[in-house]
């Protein structure tokens, strides 16, 4: 007894103070020994991380670790996907047990500060809204007084739903579900009157529905949800990594930089931020520790920022999403990435 | 029992403390222990340094901060503008009332089960077997997912309740409302309630209050009544009429409360989305408590056989030879002497029962583990902390059950005169 005690204590505790020696040396030193990335993405939720058909990962948030990976390795495919649930992310990330977090996860002050956690940037605007079912007869969040609302848990969607239904006087009964897969099937059973979670969320789950016309996402957006990678506290270099590997997609899209031509341009261009970029003039990677040629590569992983949305969850896709305050800044949206100089 | 021998009168030296077997193991029993301890302190040393090196040292202030979620089933009142700690106590009676509902029901079923499954019957001891061995060689989880499930998926939802020709109809004279969120039924309300009485964090219901004991005094008058007519019919042979005292003893208190506090049922009635009114029991809840009674009942069960098997069969054939029935064979000479054997094991099942309510979480129960270990450690992130205050409350709970339970025991065990 005592025995058994003693050795899961020196277990425990082994593993807390080899985490905390994990942090003492960058982790891009630590991904570039390993040869490969550690990716935490979501359990499963298509168009941003699910896996296809044949088993690869897929979506937007997997593509910025595809990006991250042709960054640092020159190949794309240099990515171990770890998937986290809501309520394991962060342990996940502190414990070192992934290099970086891309799971559609809120950038708010307590999970950067207390949380010991750093937020790179946002690779998704998003808010909070409301899906029910078309025969519901319900067309605004503020009629859902009294309804059975499904939720998952560990989120901020979790405290968002209680103030707007605070604010508004209304009440409701929460569902508390763990993954978006469980929250899919409480909801098509009827057990839930309305799923909530951020909008790109349930749009992407409404395209894996078979009968996506009978749900309706309604119009209110009651948060603000930035999404973005997180990385953790006190690693700047490494934070530095994925923030601008991250920009470099944005400003790829900006300067017209595309997959295809991509190779050309990185002759050809005359413009010196193009140049600077792909590495034809000045050495940028080398002040992040990378190769000359790391946007570059990046780029060609899964194209740019806007090739990436297109693909992944763009309007063509069963996902259906707009750019909206994802377009760039030039196109009236929210994205603008510092100057590469 | 001492043997009290004559000391040598030889000083005691050092080095005794290793060469003397009066001494060895002694010593070697402090050396270990000092080790260990000194292991412990170590281990322990290095995980604070390293929380503080990582800038989380142990804070269990979080507590005190204002929850911001909200609970779908609360005993006491809560909303999302109480503290973390509110939301513990939530999910502590919310625990405490699935391990309560659970060990009654349990024990109940499986001392039944664990009966019949020796009955000569043979049809009837065949379908306890298979229900046994069903109901413990599968595990836990899976039955409680399974029955959530069932209700969830089968069960209409509340709008089907609704409209000229519904697709499902209220049943028991349209008192009760089957859905696959939860089960409606009607409820009692006061009209002159008493309300709640605060103290210090404690709030206690005062209706409940009086009907408990209500309940409890009018059991324990009719038990001194009952001792009583045993008293007089000793001493003098004849026993007094008491039918009349006994009812006015048991009901009376009850049927002058329910005028005191004017009481009348609460029929649900749908509204909006869902049924308001009456008392809605979460499908969640029920799952639960049928998964965990079914299952630790099937343990009880054997329990319970082994209990009966350990009885001599000469107890009970000397039981027949008086004259006793099957029945009363049974309650007064099998399962008194049965209960020996088995109210240890049926402690460790209550144990466990009680620990595997923590599995609720998979049916979004809030209980402990919902609340304290799942929602307030998600939104604080203070996991450690968050752990070590569940790990203190469970074994709180389990050694309360079982210090409880074995104040039972020695009031059952075999007494030694």
């Amino acid at each position: 007894m005592n025995k058994s005690v003693f050795l899961g204590t020196l277990a425990a505790t082994t593993l807390l103070a080899g985490a905390a020696l994990a942090q003492g040396t960058s982790t891009l030193e630590t991904v570039k020994a390993r040869g490969e990335l550690n990716c935490g993405v979501n359990t499963g939720l298509v168009g941003f991380a699910a896996p296809d058909a044949s088993g690869a990962w897929q979506g937007f948030d997997v593509a910025l670790c595809k990006a991250v990976a042709g960054a640092i390795f020159g190949d794309a495919s240099k990515v171990v996907y770890i998937p986290t649930t809501s309520s394991d992310r962060f342990e996940q990330l502190t414990s070192g047990k992934i290099d970086f977090l891309i799971r559609n996860t809120t950038w708010t002050f307590s999970r950067d500060t207390d949380l010991k956690m750093d937020f790179v940037g946002v690779n998704y605007y998003d808010g909070q809204g409301f899906m029910v079912r078309t025969d519901l007869g319900v067309s605004s969040a503020k009629e859902l007084n009294g309804a059975t609302i499904c939720i998952q848990t560990g989120t901020t969607t979790e405290l968002n739903l209680a103030d707007y239904f605070k604010a508004n006087n209304m009440t409701y009964t929460a569902v508390p579900i763990e993954t978006n897969a469980e929250g899919e099937q409480q909801y098509l059973a009827g057990a839930c009157d309305a799923y909530t979670t951020d909008a790109s969320g349930l749009a992407a789950t409404r395209a894996a529905f078979a009968d996506p016309e009978n749900h309706v996402i309604l119009p209110e957006i009651i948060s603000k949800e930035p999404l973005g990678p997180a990385v953790r506290h006190g690693d700047s270099a490494w934070g530095d990594v994925i923030r601008w590997t991250m920009n470099a997609l944005i400003a790829a899209e900006e300067f017209g930089i595309t997959s295809a031509n991509i190779d050309e341009l990185a002759t050809s261009s005359q413009n010196p931020e193009v140049q600077r970029l792909l590495g034809t003039s000045d050495n940028l990677g080398a002040m992040i520790g990378l190769d000359p040629e790391w946007a570059k590569n990046a780029i060609k992983a899964g194209g740019n920022y806007g090739e990436i949305f297109a693909a992944t969850i763009g309007e063509s896709t069963p996902i259906g999403l707009a750019r909206g305050l994802n377009a760039q800044w030039t196109q009236g949206g929210l994205l603008y990435t510092p100057p590469f100089r | 029992m001492a043997v009290v021998t004559e000391e040598p009168k030889a000083g005691f030296r050092l080095g005794m403390l290793i060469y003397d077997t009066r001494y060895r193991s002694i010593t070697i029993q402090i050396v270990v222990l000092f080790l260990v301890m000194l292991g412990a302190a170590w281990l322990i040393d290095n995980l604070l340094r390293n929380l503080a090196a990582l800038g989380r040292g142990i804070d269990f202030g979080f507590l005190w901060n204002r929850a911001g979620y909200d609970i779908n089933q609360t005993l006491v009142e809560y909303s999302n503008d109480s503290s973390h700690a509110r939301a513990t106590l939530v999910g502590l009676l919310n625990t405490l009332l699935i391990a309560f509902l659970g060990c009654i029901a349990a024990t109940i079923l499986g001392v039944i089960a664990g009966v019949l499954r020796l009955s000569n019957n043979w049809v009837i001891a065949r379908l306890m077997t298979v229900y046994v061995e069903i109901f413990r060689n599968i595990p836990l989880l899976l039955w409680i997912l399974m029955i959530y499930t069932v209700f969830t998926e089968a069960l209409p939802a509340p709008n089907a309740f609704r409209g000229e020709n519904p697709a499902a109809s209220m049943v028991l004279f349209d008192t009760v409302a089957f859905t696959n969120r939860y089960t409606a039924i009607p409820w009692l309300v006061f009209d002159r309630s008493l309300g709640w009485l605060q103290l210090g964090p404690i709030w206690l219901n005062l209706d409940l209050t009086a009907i408990i004991v209500a309940l409890v005094g009018g059991f324990l008058i009719n038990r001194a009544i009952l001792k009583r007519a045993t008293r007089i019919q000793e001493a003098t042979g004849l026993r007094p009429t008491t039918w009349w005292q006994s009812l006015l003893a048991l009901f009376g208190p009850i049927i002058v409360l329910k005028f005191v506090l004017g009481t009348h049922f609460d029929y649900p009635s749908l509204q909006g989305f869902n049924f308001t009114g009456g008392l809605q029991v979460s499908n969640s809840l029920v799952a639960l408590w049928l998964a965990l009674t079914l299952y630790t009942a099937a343990f009880i069960a054997e329990i319970v056989r082994a209990g009966i098997n350990a009885i001599s069969r000469g107890q009970s054939e000397a039981a027949f030879a008086l004259g006793l029935r099957p029945g009363r064979t049974m309650n007064l000479i099998i399962l008194p002497q049965a209960m020996r054997v088995i109210i240890p094991p049926l402690i460790s099942q209550y144990l466990n029962l009680t620990k595997n309510s923590s599995l609720a979480i998979a049916v979004g129960y809030m209980d402990l583990r919902g609340t304290l270990g799942g929602i307030t450690l998600n939104q604080t992130g203070r996991g450690l902390e968050a752990m070590l205050l569940l790990m203190l409350i469970y074994l709180i709970i389990s050694l309360t059950i079982s210090g409880a339970m074995n104040v039972y025991n020695q009031s059952v065990k075999l007494k030694e005169r």
